[in-house]
């Protein structure tokens, strides 16, 4: 694909970004015992390396297993056969190197904004002394824009407040990889392209690697430097992985103005179009 | 320019309309609430008045408890004491009995909604008593103890039991899996997953399980002081009926429906402060 001259902007992390195998999935097979006798496949022969810097949406239709994929990374699930190696070392539990943002934002709704953070920095971070902890807390609301929403609860909270402090707790607790299962999915168009945005500041200021599950190709295109797009399940497998050629910081109206948008768009709707067909 | 007018006039006029709902249902609760007292004093004056000789009519009964109404706490005598202490000692009794039932039902609900196993063993158990009556376990009790005030403690503890078990093995049971999942990327020992996560997570469902648990307490203590006598709310009702001095009754009845009011008010109030969200509707 070609490099538009409006994004020639270098960027320092896209150098070192594939040089490590920083995270491997490998012949990864998800399947789950039916009644019937034979076990259903969810997920079939999934090969995937995610480089330490870089931001993977992974997008297909519902129920095409993508999120039970995000749970094996997590630990949260467990593969039936194959497996996944984050720096070498294969994942068999949940960690809190891997943190997620949850689709629901999963807050407890008995602690305050700050006490939600807190709560995950005391557990992860039991090696800082309170004052430092204490700042990792402060330091995440203000990233996020909540240190006046501080001592609320999150049921006096909108949706996209609430993923704010989801993505603050993903954050403060510095994992080497985030997982986000369709962060923005749950929020009102207006809310989701300006935490779209807050996200992607915050990534380009400090890049780690993310994978990302989205049914939205605009925002795949939008915050991605990789698409994966899965086909249907079930035996769901890989079925493209579309580079996106822009480089960051990217402006979402530049980027509109672009032809390859389009057609990376057009090629990546025509995918999911395609499969689509095939399953209706 | 005149059209502006009329339309602003009519935007004048529709006002009042507007706001008059929003104004009117304060007046509306006090209202509504009244009338319905009202029917039942009608009603409760019909049947004294040309049913039963034996009956008070409802201001011969205010006029009559105007002694126990304004003085509340007067002691003539041994078993002469204004209702006030006899409100007393069937709280004590109450509050005594449910105190050590909470103590128990809370640990054993807790560990049956964790442990499937546990449930399997003691549910049955629960099941085959929660139907039974609380008064029933009097005589059992009477047999251990030997005593009234130990026996009708310990009825009002067997009474608390049960929603509060259930209630709690519930929510623990229901706690939200996403809950959980935090707790498990988050990498907490187990310990602390049911110290910071199931048991906030289920504080709804046992206060859910105290409310229910105090509200029959305080049913149960009036028909276990009945039969127990002493000094109580309850044994008061019987006593005041042996008299024939039924304006006394419906005193007792009174103040037992407004003491249970203000408990269950008590518990929302100790809900609110615990978890910090606003008890439920029940």
């Amino acid at each position: 694909m070609v490099k538009s001259s409006q994004y020639s902007q270098p960027s320092e992390h896209r150098q070192a970004e594939f040089e490590t195998d920083f995270l491997v999935v490998q012949d990864l097979v998800k399947a789950y015992p039916s009644a019937g006798g034979d076990p259903t496949v969810v997920l079939d022969n999934i090969n995937l390396t995610v480089g330490a810097n870089e931001f993977i949406a992974i997008i297909g239709h519902s129920g095409c297993g993508k999120s039970t994929l995000l749970k094996i990374v997590s630990g949260l699930e467990q593969a039936t056969s194959g497996g996944v190696f984050l720096e070498g070392s294969p994942i068999k539990k949940p960690g809190a190197d891997r943190m997620m943002v949850f689709q629901q934002y999963s807050l407890l709704p008995w602690l305050t904004v700050r006490e939600n953070v807190r709560l995950a920095v005391n557990e992860v971070c039991d090696h800082l002394s309170p004052r430092d902890r204490t700042d990792l807390v402060e330091e995440h609301l203000a990233m996020v824009n909540l240190t006046a929403a501080a001592e609320k609860y999150p049921d006096e909270l909108s949706g996209g407040m609430k993923q704010r402090v989801g993505i603050a707790r993903a954050l403060a607790i510095r994992p080497k990889m985030l997982l986000m299962d369709e962060p923005f999915g749950a929020l009102d168009a207006l809310t989701r392209g300006h935490l779209q945005r807050q996200v992607l500041d915050i990534w380009e200021r400090n890049p780690q690697a993310v994978m990302m599950i989205t049914h939205d190709v605009d925002e795949a295109i939008y915050m991605a430097d990789r698409i994966v797009m899965m086909t249907n399940g079930p035996n769901a497998h890989i079925g493209e992985i579309l580079e996106v050629p822009f480089d960051h910081p990217r402006d979402r109206t530049a980027l509109r103005e672009s032809k390859e948008y389009y057609e990376l768009r057009n090629h990546a709707l025509g995918f999911l179009d395609n499969y689509f067909e095939q399953m209706s | 320019m005149q059209r502006k007018l009329r339309t602003r006039a009519a935007a004048r006029s529709g006002q009042p309309k507007s706001v008059k709902p929003s104004f009117r249902l304060p007046l509306e609760k006090i209202v509504l609430p009244a009338i319905a007292f009202l029917v039942v004093l009608l009603v409760w004056w019909v049947v004294a008045e040309f049913f039963t000789t034996l009956m008070p009519t409802p201001w011969q009964a205010f006029v009559d408890n105007l002694d126990y109404i304004f003085n509340p706490f007067f002691r003539r005598g041994p078993g002469n004491l204004g209702i006030g202490w006899l409100l007393l000692a069937s709280l004590r009794r109450v509050l005594i009995g449910f105190l050590l039932g909470t103590l128990v039902a809370i640990p054993v609900g807790f560990w049956i909604g964790l442990s499937p196993r546990a449930m399997t063993a003691i549910n049955p158990i629960v099941q085959l008593f929660r139907p039974v009556s609380p008064v029933a376990w009097l005589p059992i009790a009477l047999s251990i103890f030997n005593l009234a005030n130990p026996s009708a403690i310990f009825v009002i503890f067997i009474t608390s039991l049960w929603p509060t078990v259930i209630n709690t093995a519930l929510g623990v049971a229901s706690v939200p899996k996403d809950y959980l999942d935090v707790a498990q990327v988050l990498e907490m020992p187990r310990w602390r997953q049911m110290t910071k996560i199931i048991w906030p997570a289920s504080l709804p469902y046992i206060f859910t399980g105290l409310r229910l648990s105090l509200g029959i307490a305080w049913l149960v203590i009036v028909a276990v002081e009945m039969l127990t006598g002493g000094i109580g709310i309850g044994f008061f009702i019987w006593d005041e009926w042996n008299r024939l001095s039924l304006s006394s009754v419906f005193l007792a009845v009174v103040v037992i429906g407004l003491t249970g009011l203000l408990l269950d008010y008590a518990i929302t109030l100790i809900e609110r402060w615990a978890t910090h969200r606003p008890a439920k509707a029940m």
